[in-house]
């Protein structure tokens, strides 16, 4: 289907809206768990238009590397957010890619934060660009092997397709096949997204951090691009959890409005209920050590292995 | 004109032999050997480039006639060349590369001066490009095998040009005796098919694996597999390719690694599509784990690697077992009988053949310059570089992006052909054998996840950052000559991933004449901007398209930062350097360390092996001198090579005992042979 300008811009400004309630959702969440009051689910919001005002300070030792990576970050999240479905079956720009674009534009703002955070010559930032590459390394099968699981059982790696498919009748939400890819997509997504027990967004200790590492040498409005790259990254992969495996309340291609406002509460409500797992798993879980991560994930990839093969034992 | 294309493919084979025979005259003299050899050879390229595109573009010819190269000198014996579909894509191939590397030789070679012999290696470089564009052009056996070894001994020639250096030496003879044991093969091989045929056309050897019995028929395939996986530097076969490449000159390593080892694909392809018939199951199975094996481990290999061109050398390894898992797909699809999803395989190894070329050629280029304005291949000794070289970093960049399968250049594109074709192979077969397609593609995700934090560590410790050393310190741009050449194929990584459908015009007649049918409608359109799988319904993907819808996004950061930051200044201060005197170049993230986490979670094959010794006053954290070593297990030298080299040592000495010297022995044993002949002919 031809791109529709309207449907991208419209897209455009959802994604650039949601991406930072989420992460505010699950810090006020985490709060409310242990007890805490939290801070109000739009401070990120207010901390992104902070950022965007402030003074940059640029390392002297970095070139203009560090300079172009929090454009590259950000576009190509908000890229990746195109090719995903949001609110109604039809992404805006499912022509122009799938899944596999998705991942590799997802792949391709890793490799620009990651040279960001080597540019300045800072320890800290080496050391963050090391294991943001290997754990996206070790990551990456596991995430392919679900992605395959899915995209064969509808026959496309065109998201909107996956989607349509995963909509007719005779799938059932509970089959062990979508249910171990669920589970498998779901470790990665706590990788990928690095939330504890991968990786801590709160913290800044130097040898726990992973992504906060990288960003340490970036202020002002790179650092609001980095931030909101982030949350838009964040955003694409549980969107993509949520309506791949859960896509009821998706508006069909060419809908009236009515249907779309009520895409959009679905889509919100999803995300929610993401963001809600999410918000538990890093309450009631310790950040793991980094060499056992890879176990982590190696589950991850074996469960994506049982979905494969579920996928033709039980069809 | 119909014979256009061979007219120019004569001109370009006449004008590299003029090259080497030029350089051969000049000698010494500098100045002269290199502008003749290397003009001489960019002349040969530019006109083989228009030939295999004109052939290839005019309706290219499946199985065209033959023509005689030369004269035939010796009864029976014939070198004829024919401009078939296969052999003008690889023509294309080495010519579009001979270009750009001719382009960079003549700036890079002005280092020889005075050194060496610029007359004898441009002649030797100008023999290697005629001799694999005979190789990819060859009718017949025999002259593909003089070829053969023409490149081989070029390259050889080639390799060893720093023979001063101990490295080189050991690294060309290592080359040498690989590439005849694989030849040995190849001869075995093609034995096997002319006993079958009666000839040594490749014409008369179309299909002739299918009049070959069982038995016979696997064991061409395996000595065909073996011979030209040497070539290709296929694990576990692979041992000289990554001391071959560093060893020798940058513009050798990159036509080595973009052009010569791809005459191991080209052999593959043209032994296993076009002479051995319908292929049984096992062929494309064996061809799909080779590859694999290969893409995983050289790639795992190249991230522990912190020498450059080493580093480079195994992600050869690496893309060639990319290239092999579309090959062995597509066979695996003829047998199962899927003709146009064996096309589309193809269509992913071959495009990703050329990619790796043009990339690969590129990365060397830029490693050479580094090499030659630091004098260090030792990554721990570079950084900053982005900043002396702005041109060779920014290049070097593209050719990292492309590499790493990172949309939009020309990896992403190739990989992505591959993915589709083999999420399409599972519905091919019934069985558990369909768990072999979405595993090899899960192993492919994590080669392309680990190329990607291999170039982050390649590019970010050479040319991001300080200087860690004083060579790196002060090194300048490189001449405009090489510039240029490194722009060239940066810009083809972008041509190649921006417009792959106008190139799949090009390389259709080839998928064409080795799977049996064209590619499927929406690939072989051969315009517009959307590369489809089979069908449109199956997925699609337009990296020009998410250009440009990258550029009309861009109007949203630019709009964030003049609606809220217009007052936000820029200043430069140093890196935060936790109160410290300032952070030196010594502070900084190394090569090894980033790849420490890999090697910690793959040691089980790495083995690694540290030794730290600390001397200290009074705490162990306060070391006043300290030696750290940290080593790994070449595992296949260890537990593969040496064990085999000295059974053949041990057996070499046993059989000493027969050649003692005496005369009256070795005529005693000439009579006992003849004897033994005469008793099996009765």
């Amino acid at each position: 289907m031809k791109p529709d300008a309207i449907a991208v811009v419209a897209q455009t400004g959802l994604l650039l809206a949601v991406a930072p309630l989420v992460g505010g959702v699950i810090k006020r969440g985490k709060a409310r768990l242990q007890n805490r009051r939290g801070p109000p689910v739009w401070q990120p919001y207010l901390d992104l238009a902070k950022f965007l005002r402030k003074d940059l300070v640029i390392s002297a030792q970095a070139s203009w590397v560090f300079s172009a990576a929090p454009y590259v970050v950000f576009l190509s999240a908000l890229l990746a957010g195109l090719l995903v479905p949001t609110i109604s079956v039809q992404a805006p720009l499912s022509l122009f890619g799938g899944v596999l674009a998705l991942v590799g534009l997802l792949a391709l703002g890793r490799f620009f934060l990651a040279l960001g955070g080597l540019d300045p010559g800072s320890a800290f930032g080496g050391m963050g660009s090391s294991r943001e590459m290997t754990l996206a390394a070790v990551a990456e099968p596991a995430l392919m092997l679900a992605v395959f699981t899915v995209a064969i059982a509808a026959g496309s790696t065109d998201l909107s397709h996956i989607v349509q498919a995963a909509q007719a009748p005779g799938w059932r939400l509970l089959d062990p096949m979508h249910g171990l890819a669920f589970a498998a997509l779901f470790i990665v997504l706590l990788a990928e997204t690095g939330r504890l027990p991968v990786d801590n967004p709160a913290t800044h200790l130097e040898l726990t951090m992973i992504h906060e590492a990288m960003l340490l040498e970036y202020s002002g409005r790179h650092l609001a691009l980095m931030e909101w790259g982030a949350a838009l990254k964040q955003l694409v992969v549980m969107t993509l959890l949520a309506n791949v495996f859960l896509p009821a309340g998706l508006a069909p291609v060419g809908a009236a409005p009515a249907a779309l406002g009520l895409g959009l509460l679905a889509w919100l409500a999803k995300l929610a209920a993401v963001a809600l797992a999410v918000v538990v798993v890093e309450t009631v879980n310790a950040k793991l050590r980094l060499f056992r991560v890879p176990d982590l994930l190696g589950a991850g990839f074996v469960l994506a292995a049982l979905a494969l093969l579920s996928s033709f034992l039980f069809a | 004109m119909d014979d256009l294309p061979l007219l120019l493919l004569r001109l370009a084979l006449a004008a590299y032999a003029a090259g080497a025979v030029g350089g051969l005259i000049a000698g010494r003299a500098a100045g002269v050997a290199r502008a003749v050899s290397f003009g001489a050879a960019a002349l040969g390229a530019l006109a083989g480039v228009a030939g295999a595109v004109a052939g290839l573009g005019g309706g290219a010819p499946g199985a065209a006639a033959a023509a005689p190269l030369l004269p035939a000198l010796l009864p029976g014996v014939r070198f004829t060349i024919r401009l078939d579909a296969l052999g003008l894509y690889f023509a294309l191939l080495v010519s579009l590369l001979g270009l750009a590397l001719s382009l960079y030789s003549l700036g890079y070679t002005r280092d020889f001066a005075g050194r060496r012999n610029v007359g004898l290696f441009g002649a030797a470089y100008n023999s290697a490009l005629l001799a694999t564009t005979v190789v990819f052009l060859s009718a017949n056996a025999v002259g593909f095998l003089v070829a053969w070894e023409l490149m081989a001994l070029a390259t050889f020639i080639l390799v060893s040009t720093e023979h001063e250096r101990d490295e080189a030496r050991h690294a060309g003879v290592l080359y040498f005796i690989m590439s005849h044991l694989g030849t040995a093969c190849l001869i075995l091989g093609f034995l096997l098919l002319f006993q079958a045929s009666g000839g040594d056309g490749f014409a008369g050897f179309h299909g002739i694996g299918a009049k070959l019995a069982a038995g016979p028929r696997g064991a061409a395939f395996v000595l065909f597999l073996a011979g030209f996986g040497v070539k290709a530097g296929v694990i576990p076969l692979h041992i000289w390719l990554p001391m071959a490449h560093p060893a020798a000159p940058s513009n050798v390593s990159a036509l080595m690694s973009g052009v010569v080892i791809k005459a191991g694909v080209y052999g593959l392809a043209r032994a296993a599509f076009d002479f051995m018939g319908p292929p049984p199951n096992w062929w494309g199975a064996t061809v799909l784990a080779v590859g694999t094996v290969s893409a995983v481990l050289g790639v795992l290999y190249a991230l522990m690697e912190h020498d450059l061109k080493r580093l480079l050398a195994y992600h050869s390894i690496e893309n060639i077992g990319i290239i092999l898992m579309g090959l062995g797909a597509a066979l695996m699809f003829l047998h199962s009988g899927h003709p146009a999803l064996a096309a589309l395989a193809l269509a992913a190894g071959l495009y990703h053949t050329l990619n790796h070329a043009v990339f690969k050629g590129l990365l060397f280029l830029g490693a050479g310059a580094v090499v030659q304005a630091t004098h260090t291949r030792n990554l721990e000794e570079l950084g900053g570089l982005v900043k002396r070289m702005p041109v060779t970093a920014a290049c070097f960049l593209l050719g990292a992006v492309a590499i790493s399968a990172l949309p939009p250049l020309n990896g992403f594109v190739s990989e992505w052909l591959t993915y589709q074709s083999l999420l399409l192979g599972f519905g091919t077969t019934p069985g558990l054998t369909r768990l072999v397609f979405p595993l090899s593609g899960a192993m492919l995700a994590l080669t392309g996840a680990l190329a990607a934090a291999c170039f982050v560590k390649a590019y970010g410790i050479a040319f991001l950052a300080q200087p860690r050393s004083g060579p790196a310190a002060s090194a300048r741009e490189a001449p405009g000559t090489m510039l240029a050449a490194q722009v060239l194929l940066a810009a083809a990584c972008v041509g190649l991933g921006l417009f792959p459908l106008q190139f799949l015009r090009l390389l259709n007649p080839v998928v064409a004449q080795l799977a049996g049918q064209p590619l499927p409608a929406p690939l072989a359109a051969g315009d517009g901007l959307v590369l489809a799988a089979a069908t449109a319904a199956g997925g699609t993907v337009s990296p020009a398209g998410l250009v440009l819808t990258a550029v009309c996004l861009l109007p949203v950061p630019l709009g964030l930062w003049l609606g809220f930051g217009r007052r936000a200044r820029v200043r430069r201060g140093p890196t935060w350097d936790c109160g410290l005197a300032g952070l030196t170049p010594r502070m900084e993230y190394t090569a090894t360390g980033f790849s420490k986490p890999i090697r910690m979670i793959f040691k089980a094959l790495f083995r690694p092996r540290r030794e730290v010794q600390r001397e200290y006053d009074f705490s162990p954290y306060f070391a006043t001198n300290l030696r750290f070593e940290s080593h790994l297990e070449e595992i296949f030298q260890t537990r593969v090579y040496r064990p085999l080299a000295w059974l053949v040592l041990r057996t070499a000495r046993r059989i000493r005992a027969l050649q003692a010297g005496s005369l009256q022995a070795y005529l005693g044993y000439s009579f006992l042979a003849l004897l033994l002949l005469l008793l099996f002919a009765l």
